[in-house]
């Protein structure tokens, strides 16, 4: 599915948050959402997955505006991670993943074996198949990330939304995150701070003070000049002789 | 392969499970009805029923029938559906709210409930069981938006639009919201009841099943059922929110309808239960903790269980109210208090460790 923005705009308390932003991510496409902190990407991401009403302009799935359509609609398409998001119940890692299925379940639809195959196949995505039976307040912050991501798959949505998924992660589980979610064969939307890890998305955006001020392959976006107007950092850029892709080192900028 | 084990045996338990459920509810009630100043035996008490339910013609005492019927019957009923209803409520707040310690009593729901029925009975604002339901129902929707009101300011400096609601917060607005009605109740009577009606009031604030008839029975059957099939109807949605209102939104559910919905639907059930009964503390507060520690905290099974366990729990508190001291029968709020008051701290320990 395509996911677009028209000049979104969010403020909270008169402080504008969000201004102007236009963007398309083409269906099956992984778009890569950097910028420092405080630049607007938690809440760009949470007016496309429809939990806030823009103060202007529109989010549109597949050229159908998103404000026409219901939250359970909505839900059956957009799935979101959010950054941190903790319970208090006791409740086992099987029960958090199955809550994924809720867009889809009804006094006429119940829980049903195929249900249960995709709860299955969305914990074994994300490694956590071993887990099955632990409680959540048993599980370390790299595993909670994972659970959720568990859960939003069992949502099967046609476009993912992941707000720093990757933090809490050790490197190993980074890696095969990012991994993943670029073999979805569905649109991904994904905010980071790696910028390395950015550079392994098809296309990148660059938010800065409420503002998507770039957007465009990697390689166009990710300049020296950028990264330091807008991260206020030098880079330079080295070649990895094992498969000959470009890797990015800093230094802060004096 | 423990995982394949235990599956199945949960399963299993949860249907057998819901057979128990009728059964436990019927002998809750012989046994409420069985209990008192006067024993009365379980066979003539299935004798007066099978007179009054089935036409039976059995040979029964004229004053054991009326005791049985009138009197401690009906009153057993009540009492199982305003258990039921006040825990029902304590599951959704505690669900929505996503604090431990929601409950109707504390958050100022059942004193805004008690003003409201004070305020039409004393000031007359109407007559009957009807409106004095509404009144409740009124005085139960304005403290609990006064207490939401209060709990939103009280957060808006850190709330940076989240939707966390520091579970201090809402706590502390719902003490200032039940002190705030509670004096009005307070008013309301110092200023227009006599004595007489004062003394009366008073007595019913704390919680009191003895003037229970079957004119109730009518009101509190259908009010518990109500909010046992909203709570059931809505189990998924009450699951979705165990991350939270944004997380519950993401998986399709609308927050805002859903929410409101649910809060007004407990709030009208708890109103109508404190019109008839008074404000009974601590059900809504420990029944569901209770519960969650025995069947976990998805809702499919937590609501009947703990629809269940507030209905009996609420009967047992009534036959203890009514021999623990001969002679006398003790405000039932006295007991669930005096019950859920060293709860209520445990779970306050608890979640302080956790």
């Amino acid at each position: 599915m395509r996911l677009s923005a028209e000049k979104l705009a969010w403020s909270v308390h008169g402080t504008p948050l969000l201004t102007d932003v236009n963007l398309t991510v083409e269906p099956g496409q992984t778009f890569g959402l950097v910028g420092p902190n405080g630049s607007g990407k938690t809440s760009l991401l949470r007016l496309l997955a429809g939990l806030n009403k823009p103060k202007a302009g529109r989010v549109l799935i597949d050229h159908q505006p998103m404000h026409t359509l219901k939250q359970r609609t909505i839900a059956q398409s957009i799935a979101l991670v959010e950054q941190q998001a903790d319970t208090t119940d006791r409740i086992t890692v099987r029960q958090v993943v199955s809550l994924g299925r809720t867009p889809f379940l009804s006094a006429l639809r119940p829980w049903s074996k195929e249900d249960d195959a995709i709860v299955a196949q969305a914990l074994r995505d994300v490694d956590m198949a071993h887990m099955t039976d632990r409680l959540w307040h048993t599980l370390s912050g790299g595993e909670r990330q994972r659970v959720h991501i568990a859960r939003a798959l069992a949502q099967q949505p046609k476009i993912l939304l992941l707000d720093e998924p990757t933090n809490h992660l050790d490197i190993r589980h980074q890696l095969s995150i990012l991994e993943l979610v670029r073999q979805l064969p569905i649109t991904v939307m994904i905010s980071l701070h790696d910028l390395n890890h950015a550079m392994e998305c098809d296309r990148i955006g660059v938010m800065d003070n409420g503002r998507l001020i770039d957007s465009g392959p990697p390689h166009e976006v990710l300049t020296t000049n950028r990264l330091q107007q807008t991260f206020g950092v030098y880079a330079h850029v080295i070649d990895d002789p094992v498969d000959g892709k470009q890797v990015m080192r800093f230094r802060s900028a004096m | 392969m423990s995982i394949a084990l235990t599956r199945p045996t949960a399963s299993r338990l949860g249907l057998r499970w819901l057979w128990v459920t009728p059964l436990v509810l019927v002998t809750a009630l012989i046994a409420g009805t069985a209990i008192g100043e006067t024993p009365i035996p379980v066979d003539t008490i299935l004798k007066v029923l099978a007179n009054q339910l089935l036409g039976a013609d059995y040979a029964v005492d004229r004053i054991d029938a009326g005791i049985i019927w009138n009197y401690r019957l009906s009153r057993a009923v009540v009492a199982a559906c305003c258990g039921t209803s006040l825990a029902l409520a304590g599951v959704v707040l505690q669900a929505l709210l996503r604090n431990p310690l929601a409950d109707p009593y504390l958050m100022g729901i059942s004193a805004g409930a008690s003003t409201g029925a004070v305020a039409v009975a004393v000031a007359g604002l109407g007559a009957g069981a009807l409106s004095l339901s509404l009144g409740a129902f009124v005085g139960a929707l304005l403290a609990f938006g006064i207490v939401v009101m209060l709990a939103h300011a009280a957060n808006s400096g850190v709330g940076g639009g989240r939707g966390v609601q520091a579970a201090g917060a809402i706590i502390l607005a719902g003490i200032a919201g039940s002190q705030l009605f509670n004096a009005l109740t307070a008013f309301i009577i110092t200023k227009s009841a006599s004595a007489e009606q004062a003394r009366g009031i008073m007595f019913w604030l704390m919680g009191n099943l003895s003037g229970v008839r079957w004119a109730d029975v009518s009101l509190a059957v259908p009010a518990a059922l109500f909010g046992l099939l909203v709570c059931l109807w809505h189990r998924r949605s009450l699951d979705a929110f165990t991350f939270g209102a944004d997380s519950a939104a993401s998986m399709g559910i609308a927050v805002r309808p859903v929410r409101g919905m649910l809060i007004i639907a407990m709030a009208l059930v708890t109103a109508v239960m404190v019109s008839i009964v008074g404000a009974i503390g601590f059900v809504g507060l420990v029944i569901p903790h209770a519960m969650r520690f025995i069947v976990g905290s998805r809702h499919t099974r937590l609501v009947p269980a703990t629809a269940l366990a507030g209905a009996v729990f609420l009967i047992g508190s009534d036959i203890l109210s009514r021999v623990l001291v001969s002679g006398q029968v003790l405000p039932i709020g006295v007991i669930t208090s005096l019950i859920g008051a060293p709860a209520f701290a445990l779970i306050l320990v608890r979640d302080k460790r956790s």
